[in-house]
């Protein structure tokens, strides 16, 4: 009876009984099988005993061994995050759209102040050839004292013939980057030539000067490297410096004791850490002022601390020392003791571009990871072969050219010293003399703009032509920041010298420019 | 006979056959006696490679062949020898720019529709191809490191530049420069190949060699004149003579060799001035500055326009020195997937509505920039959708047309000339004149605020040199004769010419068999060749042909899409395309470089009745595509009249 009416109920209870002892009895069978595969694997027996031992001795620990397994796996299955979008606000898309709508951006460029208009204004066009006397599209003739014609080259008629020839030869562009087929023979010859020129084992030539330290400096100077720079330096320096992502140390303008000083310190520093490039540059004859940079210290300084020098010779470069070799033959150094000199072929050498001399792998390496180099046309080959012939010009007469110039910066400077209006900060050596003004009260750097520039009228109502320093203003929110996002020279008139000008033209237009000085802050007092 | 100037402009476009049956009398005599093709041919059947062969004879569409065309021009031009001095001259002359072959020879580069610019389709190589790929840069590592390791034992006084001694640390890191010594060097012949003369139709090449394995080369003193597929001189102004030239030689007789100086100081000629509203007006800008050096124009740019608390999006290939001079700013740079419209909206969405980092203060600017044509892909922007975009979200746009003006539109005036944009759409066209006009520099063309600002602020026109003389005149004598003031009709002539070279030799590639990419206008037609190894052997292949070419690889373009590129010129005439063309059909075959499925266009033209709509129906219902294999002489009969359809 029980059998017949427990059916429906225990029958399935038996199966299910009956299925877990399978299902246990499998699940022995199972870890069994496990068991003996495990121990099959090379080194299980290891771990076993690991655990049951750590197990014994410290119970604990298994369990934080445990705690970290099960971090890590929910660690790798976690989902992926942005680490910058930490602060990322999530909006709808209304939102988004409202959001949009509001926004009014700030105009590209801020409006042109009234000075700046005024700058663009009175700055000079000349009609024709440049030269010692221009005539500006005014209908005016000026004395020009502001072309960057040294030695009165721009409008040779010889050096003019020989770049119709290159012309006729070899056309105007060379419609390609050097390495898809723009290197063409006559910047081979050139580069040979200012190496050769200069002393050293090659040279590279960039197609425009102003972006060639740009261009030479963070080829090499990496993050993580060390530059030591004079704080003067100019602006395509700060911004090679900027681009480089090295670490930066400034000494003080021309002071050896304060670049010796950092040097200790960054020795000091960096002991034990991993070695890396460091560098020192300096420009030879300065921008910000003109005065001649202490090369032979530095490169004592250089050999002492093992740095590597970058030197920019842009305003030196054929017109210092004896023979126009620049500041290294000024100061009697071979030009192997700077291991990057870099400068320009548009002032001097009337041609186009600038150049890096260097040792040959490190020329080498500029063609490959100078990015003004491998990225931009090469150099016309008519400015190419312009350089060539005024290096050529150079070497055989030198003293037709250096000792003239010299002699004009001379007499400007003697024309100019007369007053106590000013003070000339550039060195003899440079053919850019620069005139600061004595003032006895601290003037803004506006009021100082509007008092260069009124010097610069003043001589240019009186037929000579001069310029100033022009500054770039750091954007507004940069200002504090680091120094190349501006440029805030000391304030100067700039007067361009050139081998153009007899003496007597040189007495005069000084004489013109130290009444201008006189006669501005004169009127300031 | 070439086209006159008043000939309209429409007339090809819309209808090319008329156009040529008018000009040549033979042509039409080919019309007469081109059979109608039987209906039986016109079916579009599955088996089209096979049905290729066959076609050939049978449908003898309108074609010039190459040898009608010589003929013809011999007849029209002066080739009457006169003396052998006259020869040489003429000889030299078409060294620098060939002869127009037929009048058929040109197009007008323009976007017909008007519309959004359509993405060119990518063909992808079979897997076998990026396998071998990624196997031999695997294959080039492992060498290297291998060589390294032994050399840096055995050889030391090779690799002291990549360590530190006597207290210097190395030059040059020593990972940064393995791609350099292991792999480009094996490859350094076919870069930085010196070069003499002019760099225009042909180009003279001075032979080197090298027996320690590319470490250093010897001149040879041998000359080799070959042709020139790698300039940019997209007008052919790279000449030693005509208009430009002379008018050049003037300016240098006149005022002499350099302008001496900054443009802010006493470097300002009459001349520049001049070219700079002839450039303004040229672009359609009302003001521009001209700068001395392309790259530099970008690099020192950005940081007069943007800042901190400004953002620059950037188009991810643009050009070394937009990321130089964006880096240079101070401003946050982000960048857009290449030519991705989709891509650059979402960014602006999510940048607009987050503002900037942190503080969610709104951006000051913002500033998108992209290239009118890239120089690695031959693609355009796609300017319509991002003027579109500038008016909904007001960002700035600046659009670099270092490859693309001279080089599109119609007349030539660059992408807004292209797709027919208002220039006033975009807010700083850039661009420079090394490429089309054959001189050196760059411009910065703008609202005429904006230009007086920067020639107030910007350090390129404060403290760079000035462009020279010589330079500014071939310039301005380039432009003049693109609008028409000078050699009128010629200008016209060369933007039609490049903008037939393009089509005929992108359409023949693609025939070929080859994988192409860019967009079908652009005169620079990259062929992709994945494999390392094939970048030397193509390019010494070519050189065995007198043929000079670019190869670029890593970095330059992602690792496994090393490719050549073919620079299109006005200066070339349909013999040299062809010559190229054959070349590559040789070279192809022989390193297994016809890999293109026929997704991206080559595909035999539709048979009467079946319209483009018809067959893009039949792809989309899983028709086969067949991979196009046209035999060399197929496409060199039928290229001149299919490269003025829209390619397919």
């Amino acid at each position: 009876m029980s059998a017949s009416s427990s059916p429906p109920a225990s029958a399935p209870s038996q199966l299910f009984n009956m299925d877990y002892e399978d299902f246990i009895a499998l699940l022995f069978t199972v870890r069994d099988m496990a068991i003996t595969q495990f121990h099959r694997i090379p080194g299980s027996a290891i771990l076993t005993r690991y655990i049951k031992m750590s197990y014994q001795h410290d119970p604990a620990r298994s369990v934080i061994e445990l705690c970290l397994v099960i971090f890590a796996i929910r660690y790798l299955l976690a989902p992926k995050y942005s680490t910058q979008k930490k602060n990322f606000v999530k909006l709808r898309d209304d939102e988004v759209d409202e959001l949009i709508e509001d926004w009014t951006p700030e105009p590209l460029v801020a409006p042109l102040t009234e000075f700046e208009q005024e700058q663009i204004e009175k700055t000079p066009v000349i009609a024709g050839p440049t030269g010692p006397k221009v005539k500006l599209t005014n209908g005016r003739t000026v004395t020009n004292l502001a072309s960057a014609n040294f030695f009165n080259l721009a409008n040779q008629p010889a050096l003019a013939e020989s770049a119709i020839t290159t012309l006729r030869t070899y056309g105007v562009g060379p419609c390609g980057p050097p390495g898809f087929y723009g290197t063409q023979d006559v910047h081979m010859d050139c580069e040979r030539d200012i190496a050769e020129f200069i002393g050293s084992q090659a040279c590279i030539v960039y197609a425009q000067a102003f972006s060639t330290i740009s261009a030479v400096i963070p080829a090499f100077a990496k993050r993580g490297d060390y530059i030591v720079a004079d704080e003067k330096c100019n602006f395509a320096i700060q911004k090679a410096l900027q681009l480089s992502r090295s670490t930066i140390r400034w000494y003080k303008h021309n002071d050896m004791d304060d670049l010796e000083k950092i040097l200790k310190k960054i020795e000091r520093d960096s002991r034990g850490r991993e070695l890396t490039r460091r560098f020192i540059i300096t420009e030879a004859l300065f921008e910000d002022g003109g005065d001649v940079a202490d090369l032979a210290t530095i490169v004592k300084l250089k050999w002492r601390y093992k740095y590597r020098l970058i030197l920019d010779e842009t305003n030196s470069f054929g017109v210092v020392g004896a023979t126009g070799r620049g500041l290294t033959e000024y100061y009697g150094l071979p030009a192997t003791d700077v291991d990057m000199i870099c400068g320009t072929l548009s002032t001097t050498f009337v041609g186009g571009g600038g150049f890096c001399c260097a040792s040959n792998e490190i020329v080498h390496h500029q063609r490959i990871s100078g990015l003004a180099y491998v990225f931009s046309a090469a150099l016309p080959a008519m400015l190419a072969t312009t350089v060539s012939e005024v290096i050529k010009m150079l070497r055989e007469n030198p003293e037709n050219y250096i000792d003239p110039l010299r002699e004009n910066i001379k007499t400007f400077h003697a024309a100019l010293a007369k007053t106590d209006s000013l003070t000339i900060t550039s060195s003899l050596l440079n053919p850019i003399i620069s005139i600061t003004l004595n003032s006895k009260k601290e003037m803004s750097d506006d009021e100082q703009d509007r008092m260069t520039q009124d010097i610069v009228d003043e001589c240019f109502a009186n037929g000579v032509l001069v310029t100033r320093v022009k500054r770039i203003v750091a954007p507004p929110g940069m200002a504090k920041g680091p120094k190349w996002f501006g440029w805030n020279p000391a304030m100067a008139v700039k007067v361009y010298v050139s081998t153009g000008f007899s003496k007597k033209e040189c007495e005069k237009a000084g004489g013109v420019i130290r009444s201008a000085v006189t006669k501005v802050v004169g009127r300031r007092r | 006979m070439p086209r006159k100037a008043s000939s309209s402009v429409s007339s090809i476009i819309d209808t090319p056959k008329r156009a040529t049956v008018r000009t040549t009398n033979k042509i039409v005599q080919f019309f007469a006696s081109s059979p109608k093709p039987s209906s039986g041919e016109t079916k579009l059947s599955s088996s089209f490679p096979g049905a290729l062969p066959k076609l050939s004879p049978s449908l003898s569409l309108p074609t010039i062949s190459l040898s009608t065309a010589t003929g013809e021009n011999t007849s029209e031009a002066p080739m009457v020898v006169f003396s052998p001095e006259e020869a040489r001259r003429t000889a030299r002359k078409h060294a620098q720019f060939g002869p127009l072959l037929h009048p058929s020879h040109k197009h007008v580069s323009q976007n017909l529709d008007g519309k959004d610019l359509a993405e060119p389709i990518e063909d992808e190589p079979p897997y076998f191809i990026m396998f071998t790929t990624y196997f031999s840069y695997l294959i080039l590592i492992i060498f290297g490191h291998v060589r390294d390791f032994f050399g840096k034992r055995f050889k030391s006084r090779k690799y002291t530049h990549l360590k530190a001694q006597n207290g210097y640390a190395a030059l040059n890191s020593d990972f940064d420069n393995f791609y350099v010594r292991r792999l480009k060097k094996r490859l350094d012949d076919c870069f930085s190949r010196p070069i003499t003369g002019v760099p225009g139709r042909f180009i003279t090449l001075l032979g080197r060699e090298s027996n320690d394995y590319n470490d250093t080369f010897r001149m040879t003193g041998e000359k080799i004149e070959t042709l020139n597929m790698s300039s940019y001189n997209y007008l052919g102004f790279a000449q030693s003579e005509g208009p430009c030239a002379d008018a050049a030689e003037e300016s240098i007789r006149k005022y002499g060799v350099s302008a001496a100086g900054t443009r802010a100081e006493g470097g300002t000629l009459d001349l520049h001035v001049d070219c700079e509203a002839l450039i303004a007006r040229f672009v359609g800008k009302p003001a521009s500055i001209l700068y001395s050096m392309g790259y530099a124009t970008n690099a020192w740019i950005f940081q007069s326009l943007v800042g901190k608390g400004c953002l620059i999006i950037s188009d991810e290939l643009n050009h070394a020195s937009i990321r130089t001079g964006a880096r240079a700013s101070g401003a946050m740079i982000d960048m857009f997937k290449h030519n991705h419209m989709g891509d650059l909206e979402n960014k602006l969405r999510e940048y607009i509505s987050q503002g900037q980092p942190r503080t969610h203060r709104p951006w000051k600017k913002i500033l998108v920039v992209v290239e009118g044509l890239y120089s690695m892909e031959g693609t355009m922007c796609n300017l319509p959708a991002l003027v579109k975009l500038r008016q909904k979200y007001g960002f700035y746009l600046f659009v670099d047309e270092a490859h693309s003006v001279g080089a599109l539109g119609p007349r030539g005036r660059g992408v807004c000339d292209f797709f027919g944009v208002d220039p006033r759409h975009v807010d700083i066209l850039m661009g420079t004149l090394t490429k089309s006009f054959g001189a050196n520099g760059g411009y910065i063309a703008a609202n005429k605020d904006i230009v007086d600002k920067l020639r107030a602020i910007n350090a390129g026109v404060l403290m760079s040199e000035s462009p020279s003389p010589g330079v500014v005149t071939q310039i301005t004598s380039a432009l003049k004769m693109i609008t028409g003031e000078l050699n009128t009709g010629e200008g016209e002539e060369r933007l039609q010419r490049l903008a037939f070279n393009s089509r005929y030799l992108r359409l023949g590639l693609k025939r070929l068999g080859f994988i192409v990419l860019g967009h079908d206008d652009s005169p620079i037609v990259p062929l992709m060749l994945y494999n390392p190894a094939k970048m030397p052997a193509f390019s010494r292949e070519m050189l065995k042909r007198k043929i000079s070419v670019v190869v670029v690889g890593y970095p330059a373009t992602p690792l496994v899409s090393s490719r050549v590129r073919f620079c299109l010129s006005a200066s070339h005439n349909k013999e040299d395309l062809d010559r190229l063309l054959r070349a590559c059909d040789e070279v192809g075959d022989e390193l297994d470089l016809k890999l293109s499925s026929g997704i991206a266009g080559g595909a035999i033209p539709l048979p009467e009745g079946v319209t483009q709509e018809m067959e893009d129906e039949r792809i989309a219902n899983g028709g086969k595509v067949s991979a196009p294999r046209w035999p060399i002489e197929e496409v060199i009969k039928r290229g001149v009249q299919d490269a003025k359809l829209p390619l397919r």
